[in-house]
């Protein structure tokens, strides 16, 4: 098997607040990223896919094919939009980088043909970002 | 089922070091190590990369509350070896030769021991530790191997 990552960028607003807790408790517990205005990053995402390489073409994927599905699955809905309040996985979920690896991971799974969805990364700062590799416990 | 997810941050740190191993003769240190032997020491902008693994908290939506991670990375690194020398002022004074193999060996084990308090889960762990010495060399020691900082 052989891995294979693509990058995709994508710019969205954001905040963390819990709407059963006090503006005081949310602050208490998310600091700025309560402001409940917003705030936003530009976002780097990167989706690893394993599988084997095709004897006639030489792909695992086609690349080009999957830049469309993450355009249309991921940065068409995520791309200059509110998490909070324009994706529908983050109408009840805080939108942390962590959660936003989980949902891009249930966008994209079984998805990608010939190949198996392997690792989602996003980073929202060069020094901070979330992995996901499908693991529940 | 909750997810578990694997949370990153990235530190930076400027520190000296200069590799000397007192039980090899000057000559076969200068053999050795080459400029990094350089009497007077040299120093590099180091990356530390720390990657812990745990279940998303289902309310805060967090692996780890991050100003808990940076207040131990303050701590146990940056106020320990940023804007130090790593021969004289911290762990390894003595007889440890601070190459970042070693640096990454020390870091990883503190945090794989002080990882675990930051969340009442008891499920939260250090899954590796990364340095980067410079673009060029970097370090990963995965958590699960357990091991010592080489003595000279």
């Amino acid at each position: 098997m052989i891995f294979l990552t693509r990058k995709a960028e994508f710019s969205s607003a954001h905040f963390y607040r819990n709407p059963a807790w006090s503006e005081e408790k949310n602050r208490e517990v998310f600091g700025k990223c309560a402001n409940a205005n917003g705030h936003g990053h530009n976002y780097t995402l990167e989706v690893t896919v394993g599988g084997e390489v095709d004897p006639i073409t030489g792909f695992v994927v086609d690349l080009k094919l999957l830049k469309d599905i993450l355009e249309e699955q991921v940065v068409s809905v995520y791309d200059h939009r509110h998490l909070n309040h324009e994706v529908p996985e983050f109408a009840s979920v805080v939108p942390t980088t962590e959660n936003i690896a989980v949902a891009i991971w249930r966008r994209l799974d079984g998805k990608i043909p010939n190949a198996k969805l392997h690792r989602v990364r996003v980073y929202e700062m060069d020094d901070l970002f979330a992995d996901y590799y499908g693991e529940e416990a | 089922m909750v997810p578990i997810a694997y949370f990153s941050r990235r530190y930076r740190l400027s520190a000296m070091h200069r590799l000397h191993a007192p039980s090899l003769t000057d000559a076969q240190n200068r053999a050795t190590y080459g400029k990094c032997n350089n009497p007077f020491g040299h120093g590099h902008n180091y990356f530390i990369e720390i990657t812990v693994a745990g279940p998303i908290d289902p309310v805060t939506g967090f692996v780890v509350d991050m100003p808990k991670l940076d207040a131990l990375a303050k701590r146990e690194l940056l106020d320990r070896f940023d804007q130090a020398s790593l021969n004289d002022d911290t762990v390894f004074a003595g007889d440890f030769v601070p190459s970042t193999e070693n640096l990454t060996i020390e870091v990883e084990r503190i945090f794989r021991r002080e990882v675990p308090k930051l969340d009442a889960t008891g499920k939260l762990r250090l899954h590796i530790l990364r340095i980067e010495e410079t673009a060029n060399n970097s370090f990963d020691l995965p958590s699960e191997i357990r091991t010592q900082p080489v003595l000279s």
